[in-house]
């Protein structure tokens, strides 16, 4: 089966800094796919890649058979990725309810305004934040602001949403309750790209593991493969003679 | 409440409807005071369909009511008036929607000097053809308006910019301007179109805006660029629309009133010192209402919400 994502000989690099290098991948239909590394590995710049906030230098990203190297962000979130950001980007003067409703009314679905806001409701009830609809989202809590960024992504319909540490900083109940949230989505059809550094729930989640190096795909594998393969130790751990 | 509410539209006629009638009453004086609040009236708000919500502060108002203006005195006496309206709008779309997509890209004050050196390269670009083309710089303006026939005017343009105004607010366009002016690069990833957008609204902002300027030109007789492009008039747009506060349609109203009053004193009693004051009356209102009036109401509407909930009345 064709995949759903295939990125080819994918070269990014920030003046002298190679970012990503001849990084080759491919997710499936259907795939939690998690991308592991060290800080500054450039996991966060592939995301960027794929949804069009930067664009390449050299090589190919496709979505089914669509390129998306060229096309600017909205395109692609109108193709069906929808993303959240590590470091989280909601509209501040909006409701919660209106966030979400600005995902919905531009997504791969559009529609009016009317029926964005009605579609945000059950996205709202999904990520644990019914009956707050009509607050001001510039004063929720740094974990209720992700899970407006998280609801925004959903009410755009994606087929492939991409996940930017959207795990991190959560306490053990409530990163029971996001664990429990992603696998829901992922059973609900949604293919899922996380960068994650929350081993435990990579464990948990993901069907597949591609460990960043450096801007290189050095692993990939199942969880327990990857994770436990010798390049990666030594890319989190240093290698030997290297201090 | 504030863009759902289809009282507006009847407000906004009802009011019209109050207005028309008072060229009929009232005396010279008191006719061109009422000429100047309605003329501010519909480029504030115009401007702030834009720049409102966006937070690009645009500075090219001169620009495009002097292209408004300039097709008047052009056109007047070739075009029958009713075309002469329409012919001005459109060349401030074309003009809008160029500069749009070349400079809208740019962010914060990159976009507010380059709207600012539009209108001056604009004004040059015209001394320059007029001296070349025609041997004169400046023109009469031939036609034929009472100014009665210009207070009518203006106020339908009024009554056409709140109901544009309170159109985008409702439609997908304003939902996308406030997701803009929020975070552009969040909506640019929830499949909002900026650039798109940005320029759609610029130009529609820019139309009105010329517009206005065709209808004022008959009232000067002779117009030159420094009239009809003076950069002066960017700035009192602004602090208007920052007065009462750019971010709700009927914001900038509520700093038109009191400041076109103003400038018509400050500009008869100290002709000379009029921009010092002009910028004195800037730092005030930016000091000191940064949210504008429209800020202030909805604070003191907060407060008082908390001081109740706070203090809750007893039960009887």
């Amino acid at each position: 089966m064709q995949p759903l994502l295939r990125i080819v000989g994918l070269h990014k690099s920030f003046g002298g800094l190679r970012a990503v290098e001849a990084m080759a991948a491919s997710v499936r239909q259907g795939d939690v796919l998690g991308l592991v590394g060290p800080n500054g590995s450039g996991k966060t710049t592939v995301l960027d890649l794929i949804t069009g906030a930067l664009k390449p230098d050299q090589g190919m990203i496709l979505f089914g058979d669509r390129r998306l190297d060229r096309l600017p962000p909205h395109a692609i979130t109108r193709l069906g990725i929808a993303r959240t950001f590590q470091l989280v980007r909601i509209m501040p003067s909006l409701t919660i309810a209106e966030n979400v409703a600005i995902g919905a009314m531009f997504g791969a679905d559009p529609c009016s305004p009317a029926e964005a806001l009605a579609r945000a409701l059950p996205l709202l009830s999904r990520v644990g934040l019914a009956g707050r609809a009509d607050h001001p989202a510039a004063r929720l809590t740094y974990i209720d602001q992700k899970r407006v960024e998280l609801a925004r992504a959903l009410a755009a319909r994606p087929r492939l949403l991409l996940l930017d540490e959207w795990l991190a900083g959560l306490n053990p109940s409530e990163l029971v309750q996001g664990i429990a949230l992603v696998r829901a989505l992922a059973e609900d059809g949604i293919t899922i790209v996380m960068v994650e550094h929350v081993m435990d729930a990579i464990r948990a989640l993901c069907t597949r593991v591609l460990v960043m190096n450096a801007g290189r795909a050095v692993a990939e594998g199942t969880p327990e493969q990857a994770l436990s393969d010798p390049a990666v130790i030594a890319a989190y751990l240093g290698e030997d003679g290297d201090a | 409440m504030r863009r759902r509410d289809p009282a507006v539209p009847i407000a906004v006629l009802v009011a019209a409807l109050a207005l028309a009638p008072l060229p009929l009453l009232l005396g010279p004086f008191w006719q061109s005071l009422l000429v100047n609040v309605l003329m501010y009236a519909a480029l504030a708000t115009a401007w702030a369909l834009f720049s409102g919500p966006t937070r690009y502060v645009s500075l090219a108002t001169a620009a495009f009511f002097g292209i408004g203006a300039y097709t008047t005195a052009f056109l007047g006496e070739a075009l029958p008036l009713p075309l002469v309206y329409p012919a001005a709008a459109l060349a401030g779309a074309v003009v809008a929607a160029v500069v749009g997509l070349s400079t809208l890209r740019l962010s914060g004050v990159y976009f507010v000097i380059f709207t600012f050196g539009l209108a001056e390269l604009i004004r040059q670009l015209v001394t320059y053809a007029e001296a070349r083309l025609g041997g004169t710089v400046g023109r009469f303006v031939f036609v034929d308006v009472t100014p009665r026939g210009i207070y009518w005017l203006l106020l339908a343009v009024c009554v056409l910019v709140f109901l544009v105004g309170w159109w985008i607010g409702r439609s997908r366009l304003g939902w996308a301007l406030r997701a803009i002016g929020d975070d552009e690069i969040a909506a640019r990833h929830c499949g909002v179109d900026t650039t798109r957008t940005k320029v759609a609204v610029f130009a529609i902002s820019a139309t009105l805006i010329s517009l206005v300027g065709a209808i004022m030109a008959p009232r000067w007789t002779y117009i030159d660029p420094a009239i009809a492009f003076n950069p002066i008039l960017s700035f009192q747009v602004l602090i208007m629309a920052l007065l009462g506060g750019a971010g709700r349609l009927f914001g900038p109203l509520l700093g038109v009133v009191p400041l076109a009053v103003l400038f018509e004193l400050l500009q008869a009693n100290f002709p000379n010192a009029f921009s010092v004051l002009l910028g004195l009356v800037f730092l005030g209102v930016v000091y000191l209402l940064p949210r504008g009036v429209v800020g202030l109401i909805e604070q003191g509407r907060g407060a008082l919400r908390l001081a109740r909930r706070t203090h809750p009345r007893p039960a009887a």
